[in-house]
């Protein structure tokens, strides 16, 4: 800050590590609220288009069409907010991208071109409804899904990277001197990591969208066409439910076996020890002993290894030097978020279970009002969940940003000026949040009041001509 | 290997200056276009004409950053520590950009469309400012290599940066009306050709003023970049600078579609040229391209994406095309063909 004057220039002297790390953490979680919704709306846009071609259901039509007028804004808000991460690794990392860069940014180069070519195709499917015949219009919808799973199949094979760094060599001077793509690509966590995000998307997006619909259907809106946009994302998320607890504690156990200074944080142990118990909320205090919240005793041990039970030894934060394992207070956020996700998710399975049993018994949603208003909360619930599991993954990697190779404090700018950025970052991205909800309720509202206007009518017959749409624009609405 | 990966790189720059700045450009002309009554008409065409391609020209940019940060992370690493500044200018006016672009299309009042409008505007020029300001810091050797950091101010405040940041601003705007004056006729809305023609030509004039004013800048304030210019990089200032008249004469002539592809010939040469100008050097002239590398294995997987890209995308971005061109794709509420069917 050489044009500043001294004084203002010692006073923005300010350290940019934990500035840096705010401002990764707050447009992550931003944009993680977003993927869900890039990677399964288009999904069940697609089913219900689907079902509205081959059995000629207006309803389904209807409701298709309106899915992709949202998530041409959802997309384009994950679109920049994406791209400010992509500056973000270099502006808040610079150390990291140029130790790191040649073998982290391989999956970047491949979720480039899935990111790439979803762009492609939500562009096609989003303004194709008018004027293109409605088969091929659906199947131009087809790739959006696959480049949707590619793409943060791609994305998360760079963070488990973080966790498991793999396919490279390193000179003694830290320099990496080869690099093994597919290695890296497809490193130890890689597996269990993206699929346990994948099916988060399906689950989240699902819960999401649906709760919209029970909110509407809570007011009185019970017609078919709202009924469809509950069940359709509804039955999506409640298949993913029991799917991601099966992934999810596949993962844990994989954790438990190659990640044990997180492990330790996730189910609080201190010192290696068996018969270990699964404490519920609580804390780990200074002195080294878990406080507070409920204790099943030897839960943790048996979880970790069903086949040796309450035998089974968990190794303990003491098996790692302090420097290299997450603080104290790391240790309590990474519990307390695992608490979470676990406690949402078994929610959102019991939920699951109430719907799938009506549907098995009465052929129908559950008639009580208390299941809808539950699925309205579901939607949140499940977020929560899914920014719980990043914190967990996140924190319980700490103080490492490549696990055992390179510490966040070491990778980050040295820039005194990242308070400032993140604070514009702050204010810009409450802006965006409060201002993405706005426009997309004002289009439901719109849509509402408007009924069916055949101006929008898909696959009609053309258009008669010109301009009628700009001078629409002139009548104000509402 | 090396040198593939560069080339690539530079192409996505390249193909980010063209297609991105078009779009940029486009927004330039939106903040000009008056009020709302006054801009009406050509705001309305300007969005139809990004509303499909937007999403898809802006992928260019994601890119050339992972291609650079992957391949040549030194590099990157240097830019950003170094222009801290003006890349976070640049992705926050990004961020306003998409957004309110995308916001604009889906909210009807007139006092909300005027407001997303201007943020849409206003940071179609900032962006390209700063982008064009990032390349100058470079080109001038501004950008020290090692892990040093250059100096966070003068490295983008300088002749050759705001140079290249004007330049930026006027190419795309140039480039935007070229692109739109091709769009109007295509659609047959004769007023806007000439509404554009107009402002094809003015923004020409003045992209060409800038462009010749510049070379003394650089004389001064970038010596190396001024050499490779005057030599290695000459031909491609000459088809630059050809593509240029031409595109003005093509213009003058009404032959619209003609002087879109000389129009992307300048820029695209314009860019190039700035590339092999600095040759060898990817920070010059601290940083060869050959020093910054990453090792072969990294290359060799970059072009291996670059190739499944070209097979994939390139027929899906040529559908894109195709489907546009022929108005399969209309945007809600923006003009649409002049009737055929009443």
């Amino acid at each position: 800050m050489t044009v500043l004057p001294g004084a203002a220039g010692a006073l923005l002297a300010v350290n940019p590590v934990p500035w840096a790390r705010s401002q990764m953490a707050f447009t992550l979680g931003f944009h993680i609220v977003l993927v869900p919704l890039g990677v399964s709306w288009a999904f069940m846009a697609l089913v219900a288009n689907y079902r509205a071609v081959k059995h000629d259901d207006a309803d389904a039509l209807l409701l298709a069409q309106r899915w992709s007028k949202y998530m041409a804004v959802t997309f384009a808000v994950g679109a920049v907010t994406g791209t400010v991460l992509t500056f973000e690794f270099g502006l808040l990392w610079p150390k990291f991208m140029g130790r790191f860069g040649s073998a982290f940014g391989i999956p970047f180069a491949v979720e480039g071109l899935f990111f790439f070519l979803e762009a492609i195709f939500v562009a096609i499917y989003i303004f194709g409804w008018r004027r293109l015949r409605p088969w091929p219009h659906f199947w131009t919808g087809v790739p959006v899904v696959i480049a949707g799973i590619g793409g943060s199949v791609s994305v998360v094979a760079a963070n488990s990277w973080m966790n498991e760094p793999a396919g490279f060599t390193m000179n003694s001077a830290g320099k990496i001197t080869s690099v093994d793509p597919v290695g890296v690509i497809f490193n130890k966590a890689m597996p269990y990591e993206s699929a346990h995000m994948v099916v988060a998307a399906y689950l989240v997006g699902g819960f999401l969208i649906a709760s919209v619909y029970a909110m509407g259907m809570l007011r009185g809106r019970r017609d078919r066409y709202h009924r469809l946009g509950f069940i359709i994302p509804f039955t999506v998320a409640a298949i993913a439910t029991p799917v991601q607890m099966a992934v999810g504690d596949t993962l844990a156990r994989w954790v438990y076996n190659n990640e044990s200074e997180k492990f330790a944080a996730i189910e609080l142990v201190p010192k290696t020890a068996s018969d270990v118990p699964e404490t519920l909320f609580g804390h780990l205090n200074s002195n080294g002993q878990v406080t507070g919240g409920i204790k099943i005793p030897g839960l943790a041990s048996w979880l970790s290894d069903p086949s040796t039970g309450k035998a089974t030894t968990i190794k303990g934060l003491n098996t790692v030097p302090a420097s290299s394992r997450p603080t104290l207070s790391e240790v309590n956020i990474v519990h307390l978020a695992w608490d979470v996700m676990i406690g949402m998710g078994t929610l959102l399975l019991l939920l699951s279970l109430w719907y799938a049993a009506s549907w098995l018994f009465r052929r129908d949603l559950p008639r009580s009002r208390w299941f809808l208003r539950i699925a309205t909360c579901a939607g949140v619930a499940a977020i929560v969940a899914m920014e719980a599991g990043w914190v967990v993954t996140e924190v319980g990697r700490q103080p490492w940003i490549v696990h055992n190779y390179l510490t966040v404090e070491d990778a980050a700018t040295a820039n005194h000026g990242v308070w400032i950025t993140f604070l514009s970052v702050l204010a810009v991205y409450a802006v965006l949040g409060v201002t993405t909800v706005l426009v997309l309720r004002g289009m439901s509202r719109r849509w509402r009041r408007e009924q069916e206007s055949d101006a929008d009518a898909p696959y009609g017959p053309r258009r008669p001509p010109a301009l009628d749409g700009a001078e629409k624009r002139k009548v104000p609405v509402g | 290997m090396t040198d593939a990966v560069a080339v690539v790189l530079m192409l996505g720059v390249v193909l980010y200056s063209v297609f991105g700045g078009a779009d940029f450009g486009a927004g330039f002309w939106d903040l000009v276009a008056g009020d709302a009554q006054r801009g009406e008409r050509p705001r309305a065409l300007i969005d139809h004409s990004i509303g499909p391609v937007w999403e898809s020209n802006h992928v260019w940019l994601i890119f050339s950053l992972v291609l650079l940060w992957t391949g040549f992370s030194s590099a990157f690493a240097s830019i950003t520590t170094t222009l801290f500044v003006p890349l976070t200018l640049a992705a926050l006016g990004i961020v306003l950009r998409g957004s309110s672009f995308a916001f604009r299309k889906s909210v009807l009042r007139t006092r909300d469309r005027r407001n997303f409008g201007a943020a849409f505007a206003a940071s179609s020029v900032i962006t390209p400012y700063c982008m064009g300001a990032v390349a100058g810091a470079i080109a001038s050797g501004r950008v020290p290599s090692g892990g040093k950091s250059g100096d966070p101010w003068t490295s983008w405040i300088n002749p050759t940066s705001v140079l290249g940041g004007v330049l930026a601003v006027t190419v795309c705007a140039y480039l935007a009306a070229v692109f739109l004056t091709s769009d109007a006729r295509r659609l047959e809305q004769g007023d806007l050709v000439d509404y554009f023609r107009t402002r094809a030509l003015g923004a020409a004039v003045v992209a060409g003023i800038v462009a010749i004013g510049g070379v003394f800048v650089l004389r001064d304030d970038s010596r190396y970049l001024y050499d490779g210019l005057t030599s290695r990089a000459l031909p491609l200032v000459v088809i630059s600078a050809v593509c240029g008249i031409g595109s003005i004469v093509l213009l003058v002539r009404h032959a619209q579609h003609l002087a879109r592809l000389a129009a992307v010939g300048a820029v695209a040469t314009v860019v190039g040229g700035w590339g092999v100008a600095q040759w060898p050097y990817i920070l010059p002239t601290s940083l060869k391209v050959s020093q910054a590398a990453a090792p072969s294995q990294t290359m060799t997987a970059l072009l291996v994406v670059f190739g499944v890209a070209v097979v994939v995308l390139g027929p899906s971005l040529g559908l894109l095309w195709v489907l546009d061109q022929r108005s399969l794709l209309p945007a809600e509420g923006a003009v649409s063909r002049p009737s055929t069917s009443s």
